[in-house]
């Protein structure tokens, strides 16, 4: 791919004693799509204020092309940024908002040049026609046009997104998602970009991190994150996930439930626990004595394209996507093929997440602290 | 729309009739009638001879107006940059005078700015008046003949009036624009800098524009009371720069008792500022009323 543009090296914050980001090691490639993905309060935010300058990291550098611009001010950076809510200039047209950048240039530039940046960056956020109007007239999506034009036309090498979707209702998020994707094609220029949501990080980016209490906890193409998703909580963030306890018996050979299943996995010491994630999708429904795993059905939820299946395996539920309707009730076997099965080494995140139910009785030998939390549930639910 | 709830409005709408729309109609009433009853415009055509005090009196609210946005631009603007605590007791310090006498306080004026009062005591203990009379001794005309003063003229003057006008009114310039500044969508300012903006620029393009609807409200609510004052000028100004409040007041209670031409002015009065505000309103379109105490 194209060269290096941005690093954090060992980048950390605090606020007030309270460490918001952990020594965060991360490059941006030139031209590329990166989004930062994370819930609420994972730092991910806090990343992107220290790449456009808005904050000051406690520790660490922030190189861009090599050069350490830790205490480089926002506007002498070559970052500009669409802000959470637009943040719109309220008293100025939409001609004006996109032409403030250039005004701000100095030497100044000529009106002509002015005239023609703008009408070029309208264009390429088809607003044209919209130079007069005021800006608070416009829908959500035309003002999200409109800061983007705003934060181009100063032709950045980085643009820097804070959620810049979240204020649209869902149709209007799919086709900007497509518009951005394009505008940063046709640009080719550096797409920071910020979300909670998965689907927008997965569809849009050339590379996701994946962040989470200040920490980033995997970074890879779209496919390797939800494919090879490195622990617990990446796996649930990033799509529905059963994360099941296993032992590694050997190479290519982990055990769940009891059963072993072929996989692609090796290089764990053997019977290492490990966390075994099974996405949803991934499990074949065959008749009862054909199956690996023998469940029975405690709730079915269509969903449209498929159904939402919940199958108890021996007091442990699995949850089931499916094209194929089986009834409240019915015992089903199941069957999973290598490549559906991820197997992860056990980490914090263990345990946390990925749980449709709770754990049965008979997996009380497992002294993790939270299996208890998980049985307190089950108690509830019986 | 026929409101269920609309019958509580009844006692309001009955005092806004009693005490606002009648007392108008009663204005205009009284303008344009004479003594005996008759329909007259004499109380207008007399009115010719006050035009000093109409000048005098909008020329010193517009003094006060602009000293009180002069002063009162900067302080809000950088209350509104402190830290939450800090503009919590500005706050509460600008409005504590307020909490007081309106009469008191000018009141308390009067004694520091006498011609023996506490300022003029105090250039005397630290001799700043022997170093004015040691000065302007020599560029007096003809120093043998040079009187030394015993006291600098404060009070009486219309310097006292507008400083009297800005010291009571200058809360009321700081709190709107403080409103509107620290309401300010603080992303707009960073989205600014993004852009390229120096603090200046910030400060000319965005800060600045969009705080305009305080700057109007401010210099309303500081120049109607301002030019209808009549209680500071008395007092400060000694009686001898009369303005148009004192005028009128002098028609309803003094020795040249005239209602009628006192309704005609004030009804003159009330024409200017309302055509003033109508102007300046169409220049901060989408004002928020400022709402204060």
């Amino acid at each position: 791919m194209s060269k290096e543009l941005i690093r954090l090296v060992d980048c950390g914050m605090r606020f007030d004693g309270e460490t918001v980001l952990h020594d965060i090691n991360l490059y941006i490639n030139d031209s590329e799509f990166l989004t930062l993905l994370g819930p609420s309060g994972c730092g991910k935010t806090t990343t992107l204020k220290i790449i456009g300058g808005f904050l000051t990291p406690t520790h660490g550098d922030v190189l861009f092309d090599g050069v350490r611009i830790n205490d480089l001010p926002p506007h002498q950076r070559q970052v500009n940024t669409v802000f959470q809510k637009y943040a719109l200039f309220p008293h100025l047209d939409v001609y004006d908002n996109i032409a403030f950048g250039l005004r701000m240039v100095r030497p100044k530039l000529s009106r002509k040049e002015i005239d023609t940046r703008v009408l070029e960056m309208l264009e390429v956020v088809s607003l044209k026609g919209f130079e007069h109007r005021s800006v608070t007239s416009l829908s959500g999506g035309q003002q999200q046009r409109v800061a983007i034009a705003r934060a181009l036309v100063n032709r950045p090498k980085v643009l820097l997104l804070d959620e810049p979707l979240a204020a649209l209702d869902l149709r209007l998020r799919k086709d900007m998602q497509q518009e951005l994707k394009r505008i940063q094609q046709q640009m080719e220029i550096t797409f920071i970009y910020v979300t909670h949501d998965q689907e927008e990080a997965l569809a849009m980016s050339d590379t996701v991190v994946v962040m989470d209490s200040g920490r980033i906890q995997q970074i890879g193409k779209p496919e390797d994150i939800y494919n090879e998703p490195k622990n617990a909580f990446v796996a649930d963030f990033i799509g529905e996930s059963n994360i099941v306890d296993g032992y590694m018996r050997s190479d290519f050979q982990v055990e769940v439930n009891g059963r072993r299943f072929d996989c692609l996995d090796k290089g764990f010491a053997v019977d290492e626990a490990v966390d075994v994630v099974i996405r949803p999708e991934d499990i074949d429904i065959v008749p009862p004595e054909q199956g690996k795993l023998v469940g029975t059905v405690t709730s079915v939820t269509f969903k449209g394209m498929m159904y939402d299946m919940i199958v108890d395996f021996r007091g442990f539920k699995w949850l089931i996507q499916t094209t194929d309707h089986s009834p409240v009730g019915s015992r089903i076997g199941i069957k999973i093929d290598p490549d559906g099965i991820h197997v992860m080494a056990k980490s914090e995140y263990s345990g946390m997440f990925g749980d449709y139910s709770s754990f049965s009785e008979e997996y009380d030998e497992l002294d993790d602290a939270s299996v208890v939390l998980e049985e307190e549930e089950s108690g509830d639910e019986e | 729309m026929k409101n269920k709830l609309a019958r509580f409005s009844i006692p309001y709408v009955i005092w806004m009739a009693l005490f606002v729309v009648v007392p108008i109609i009663m204005v205009v009433i009284y303008a344009f009638s004479e003594e005996g009853g008759g329909f007259t415009l004499e109380n207008f055509t007399q009115m010719g001879a006050y035009t000093v005090v109409f000048t005098r009196s909008f020329k010193l609210a517009l003094i006060a107006t602009a000293i009180c946005l002069l002063l009162g631009y900067p302080i809000a603007y950088f209350i509104s940059k402190e830290t939450p605590r800090f503009q919590q007791i500005a706050m509460v310090l600008i409005m504590l005078p307020m909490w007081m006498n309106f009469l008191l306080r000018t009141y308390s004026w009067m004694s520091i700015l006498e011609n023996n009062g506490l300022l003029n005591q105090l250039f005397q203990r630290i001799g700043v008046i022997d170093l004015y009379n040691s000065i302007a001794v020599h560029f007096a005309a003809d120093p043998a003949l040079y009187e030394p003063i015993a006291f600098f003229q404060m009070i009486d003057t219309s310097g006292a009036v507008v400083l009297g006008m800005v010291y009571n009114y200058l809360p009321f310039m700081i709190l709107p624009i403080y409103s509107v500044i620290s309401k300010l969508d603080h992303s707009l300012l960073e989205a600014a800098r993004d852009l390229g903006a120096s603090s200046l620029n910030v400060f000319r393009r965005v800060i600045f524009p969009l705080s305009l609807p305080g700057v109007l409200s401010g210099i309303t609510m500081v120049f109607v009371p301002s030019v209808s004052t009549f209680a500071i000028s008395t007092m400060l100004g000694g009686g001898t720069k009369l303005m148009l409040g004192d005028l009128i007041e002098q028609q309803f209670l003094g020795g040249a008792y005239n209602p009628h031409l006192g309704a005609a002015i004030s009804l003159v009065m009330m024409v200017i500022v309302v055509v003033c505000m109508l102007f300046m309103n169409r220049f901060g379109e989408g004002e928020e009323q400022a709402v204060i105490l």
